[in-house]
């Protein structure tokens, strides 16, 4: 297969331009070169951009991506961009892939470059009301779940429980003892309705993977675990724009594809790891990936579905909640799924052939999630 | 800088071309959202282009100012521009699109802020911008 280029077209204006702000240059450039191809941002299925985060172009120009690349290495980024994507593009990651450039380099109008700034939109529409991060920005839609769904506080601490029994378990986790629901309840309250220990742990921490061509992986000591299936996408650089607070697009749009590339379905997930940067998180990861009804997962949860002995063992390690938590644990939840395929788990799930790892980025701003396997495909 | 109560003030926006109308309108105690003239969507935060369609041919309009609570933390960590605990709120404005703000004129509680009743506008002037901000309907 060979990849073209159909579309090309730079900002209307060249020079100084002070009433375009820096997404709205990266946003004039998208549009004519959209128009030039012919095509509809709703068109786009990839989206690739440096200086601006590519969740917010995709949201700018109401794009709903199944690939996404942010590298950003300076100048010669866009150059990158075009090798990804020709290469997601042979690869079937994408049909059709925007690449965008903007900065307001001389007029310096919204330059924030990935949302920094007060004149970012994150910045001028959620900044002003006092969010302070993850714990009060991630929670927000939670109530409105609860609502929906008649979910409990009960239920919610539940998530919390069972993962500490995974984490005692785990030699290497940060917090072992067995908790209750009614300590978790009794926890210090940080953002209504979430307590400390429905809060992921603050830790230091580090972790690496190496990939290689899967005939050289019988060259190398350990048994190989292989990639399966993939996906990723992203919604929103505002957790107040989510389509639905109950749910994350990024999740389903990264989760169904993962789950199609690896032509697996439900039954044949042994084991899953779920980012659990609080504890709605895997109530969320299990309804958007398919293995729960919307509004049922957090019953499966309670009903001891995924604790040690369970039928969909989740996040084994004990989770971001009690293992550890540095700031961007998908690579832990990435270790843990490569350590169950391999089988050297401290908590093994017996005879456990494939993996999914669902990672989220941001708050729900983005997701990734990777199938692995210890059978060679 | 702190003021009489020791809070500093909220930390204020700056606006962009694109999204200058929204903060012009909050001057003059208007609530201003963006429609598609194309395909009647209506939109937020403010971009010159619809999400719905890719068109540019959009235009400003005053909202109603009207909505209702959709969801709501309530933070219990000390902020250096608040007092005690407060809700960061999300808002669902009755024309379609979601804010986040804070209500103001009512207790911070969860017995006292019920998802889905009934919100409007007011806005909080910080001299060269105002805050919209929400209150229950009729406070």
């Amino acid at each position: 297969m060979t990849v073209a280029i159909v579309g090309a077209a730079e900002t209307t204006e060249l020079g100084k331009i002070p009433d375009l702000s820096q997404i709205q240059l990266h946003a004039d450039a998208a549009l004519n070169t959209l128009a030039d191809a012919g095509l509809q941002a709703k068109d786009i299925d990839g989206v690739a951009t440096a200086g601006e985060s590519p969740i917010a172009i995709a949201h700018y120009l109401g794009i709903a991506p199944r690939w996404v690349d942010g590298s950003s290495v300076g100048g010669c980024s866009f150059m990158l961009h075009v090798r990804h994507a020709a290469a997601a593009i042979e690869a079937g990651y994408a049909d059709t892939i925007l690449i965008t450039h903007g900065e307001s380099g001389r007029s310096g109008v919204g330059r924030g470059g990935g949302g920094g700034g007060r004149a970012s939109l994150p910045a001028q529409f959620e900044g002003p009301y006092g969010g302070m991060g993850p714990t009060t920005m991630f929670t927000i839609g939670v109530l409105r779940y609860m609502k929906q769904y008649g979910m409990t506080h009960e239920q919610l601490a539940m998530v919390a429980v069972v993962q500490r029994e995974w984490a005692g378990m785990n030699p290497r986790a940060s917090f072992r003892d067995p908790i209750t629901v009614e300590d978790v309840l009794n926890s210090r309250m940080i953002a209504y309705p979430f307590h400390l220990f429905e809060c992921c742990l603050v830790t230091d921490g580090g972790g690496a993977l190496i990939l290689t061509k899967a005939e050289r992986a019988k060259d190398f000591p350990n048994r190989p675990v292989y990639i399966l299936g993939s996906g990723e996408s992203v919604e929103s650089p505002m957790v107040s724009q989510m389509k639905d607070l109950t749910s994350s697009q990024a999740f389903r749009i990264a989760g169904g594809e993962a789950l199609r590339s690896a032509g697996i379905s439900h039954e044949d997930v042994d084991h899953l790891m779920v980012y659990d940067a609080f504890a709605h998180l895997p109530i969320w990861g299990l309804e958007d990936l398919g293995f729960c009804e919307r509004g049922e997962a957090a019953g499966f949860i309670e009903d001891g579905n995924t604790r040690p002995g369970g039928k969909l063992p989740l996040n084994t390690n004990g989770g971001g909640l009690s293992y550890m938590h540095s700031g961007m644990y998908g690579m832990y939840a990435l270790q843990e799924s490569v350590r169950q395929m391999r089988g050297t788990a401290p908590a093994q799930v017996p005879d456990a052939e494939i993996s999914v790892c669902l990672g989220v980025g941001g708050m729900f701003a983005a997701s990734g999630c990777i199938v692995m396997t210890n059978q060679q495909p | 800088m702190a003021d009489s109560t020791g809070l500093r003030p909220r930390p204020l926006p700056q606006p962009t071309p694109e999204t200058q109308h929204f903060w012009d309108g909050t001057k003059v105690g208007e609530l201003r959202l963006q429609r598609c003239i194309d395909c009647g969507t209506v939109y937020f935060p403010p971009r010159p282009v619809c999400p719905g369609n890719s068109s540019s041919d959009v235009e400003w309009f005053v909202a109603s100012g009207n909505g209702s609570l959709l969801s709501y933390v309530i933070n219990y960590r000390p902020h250096p521009s608040f007092d005690g605990p407060y809700a960061i709120a999300l808002v669902k404005l009755d024309e379609g699109p979601t804010m986040m703000s804070n209500i103001v004129d009512c207790p911070q509680t969860p017995e006292a802020l019920v998802l889905d009743m009934p919100l409007e506008v007011t806005f909080e002037n910080h001299g060269d911008i105002a805050i919209p901000l929400f209150r229950p309907k009729g406070s």
